[in-house]
């Protein structure tokens, strides 16, 4: 009985809850299915004991569902989240997908929808945290694809997409080729690709006159990302302000096209930060710490959603904060950049720096 | 039907996030403003205060800027600064202007 998963269902009508503990008690997992109607009871019932699925109501009086599910999701990510509502409006669909809820249901009004309803959170209370990995080929890394690939002497492209990133892997007669992402080509953006911690890939037509820039085996190949993986682990664990390590991550994020200055906010009350690119980088340290801060409560006091990211121009020089991890980054650009590019750059050196 | 009908009700209505734009003086007041009547003032006021607060902040720290664009999941706020004022921009995200 210590497996069955656990619904916690939150809406303000006591009689909805009761109907709604009936149909959920049937789902073949046989969950067991605890019920709250106010926000602050479910979030004190959510911190003393854990819950597979919270199913939330989005109108209800003091606290509204979309303030439950920002705290749910700021203090307990892993937890599967969906809501259940009568509204039918994209804005708030869109915000509650914005605040990473799982599913957006409106209420069923068909035996059918409940059907489709119950099927949904019958497949949430079976499916594991994600943790990565390239989709596609479930619990696959992209080491194991390629080796798949040249094992079994196949001649095709792999397409790899890293949000904002893209990639290509020639393979041919199971030995790779050439490979190339936006800036680089050969091995040096093979080695890249594959320090792409997840994505999206999908298997093109070989292209038999491509021609080799690779001469490398793909055993040598993948032993050499191995080893550099290791390297740059090492290097982003003990990097520290002021360091000098020249090949360190975050020099290599401060040599990207367009970058001034970068610093790397780190989350703790001693204020700590890497920083490239600036002879006093303490002013702008906590010029980034404390407007994201203000910026992240101004975003919760207008249910906002989370801040995914801040860009200011300016005469001399543009700049960008932005939350990723557990760390904020505060970066310089150059004055010749629009608003859209510094966004997409952006966007592109943290894909790097998750990398 | 009666029991399908039994998962709608009535309960308090939720704020939409606004559409539209004010402009505020340097001391933070709004001067003109084309948000909806039914969106409270106080927010747009406190819109205000973070956006000339943060200009200032970032002239203190010697990064001056004129233009600040905010993206929140479901918001995204741009901000003009305006001798010493600002214009502010409020565009609610939906999934379809999402990039």
């Amino acid at each position: 009985m210590a497996d069955r998963p656990k619904i916690l269902l939150l809406d303000d009508d006591q009689d909805l809850l009761d109907l709604y503990k009936e149909i959920l008690s049937q789902l073949p997992s046989r969950p067991e299915i605890f019920t709250s109607t106010n926000g602050p009871r479910a979030l004190a019932m959510m911190d003393a004991e854990p819950f597979t699925v919270l199913v939330c109501d989005l109108n209800m009086p003091k606290m509204d569902g979309l303030q439950v599910l920002s705290i749910v999701r700021r203090k307990l990510p892993e937890m599967r989240t969906v809501v259940l509502t009568s509204i039918i409006d994209e804005q708030f669909r869109s915000r509650v997908y914005g605040l990473g809820v799982d599913l957006y249901w409106q209420k069923p009004g068909t035996g059918e929808e409940i059907k489709q309803f119950l099927d949904c959170i019958e497949s949430l209370l079976g499916r594991e945290a994600h943790k990565g990995g390239f989709r596609g080929v479930q619990s696959k890394s992209l080491v194991d694809i390629i080796q798949l690939e040249c094992l079994s002497q196949n001649s095709l492209v792999l397409k790899i997409i890293n949000g904002p990133l893209n990639g290509r892997i020639w393979i041919q007669n199971g030995e790779v080729i050439d490979a190339s992402t936006d800036e680089l080509v050969g091995e040096e953006a093979f080695r890249r690709i594959l320090s792409w911690r997840a994505g999206n890939f999908e298997s093109l037509a070989a292209e038999p006159t491509r021609t080799r820039t690779i001469h490398n085996s793909y055993q040598g190949l993948l032993l050499e990302t191995a080893q550099a993986a290791d390297e740059a682990h090492v290097q982003k664990e003990g990097t520290s302000v002021g360091g000098k390590k020249s090949s360190s991550p975050l020099a290599t994020l401060a040599r990207y096209p367009g970058v001034e200055f970068i610093l790397v906010l780190k989350p703790g009350a001693d204020k700590k930060f890497d920083a490239r690119g600036l002879e006093n980088p303490q002013p702008v340290a906590e010029w980034g710490r404390h407007t994201l801060e203000q910026f992240r409560s101004l975003g919760d006091r207008l249910r906002a959603g989370p801040l995914h990211e801040m860009d200011g121009l300016g005469p001399q020089r543009h700049v960008s904060l932005a939350p990723y991890e557990n760390r904020d980054f505060c970066v310089g650009w150059q004055h010749s950049l629009s608003g859209d590019q510094i966004g997409d750059a952006m966007k592109k050196l943290l894909t790097l720096w998750a990398s | 039907m009666g029991l399908l009908n039994f998962f709608f009700k009535t309960s308090p209505d939720l704020l939409p996030l606004p559409r539209g734009s004010f402009t505020v003086d340097c001391d933070g007041r709004v001067l003109a403003s084309t948000l909806p009547h039914s969106y409270p003032t106080a927010f747009a006021q406190d819109i205000a205060t973070e956006v000339l607060a943060a200009f200032r902040a970032a002239r203190d720290a010697r990064i001056p800027l004129a233009e600040l664009m905010i993206r929140y999941s479901s918001l995204k706020l741009t901000a003009r600064e305006l001798r010493g004022g600002a214009i502010i921009f409020l565009t609610p995200q939906t999934l379809s202007s999402q990039t």
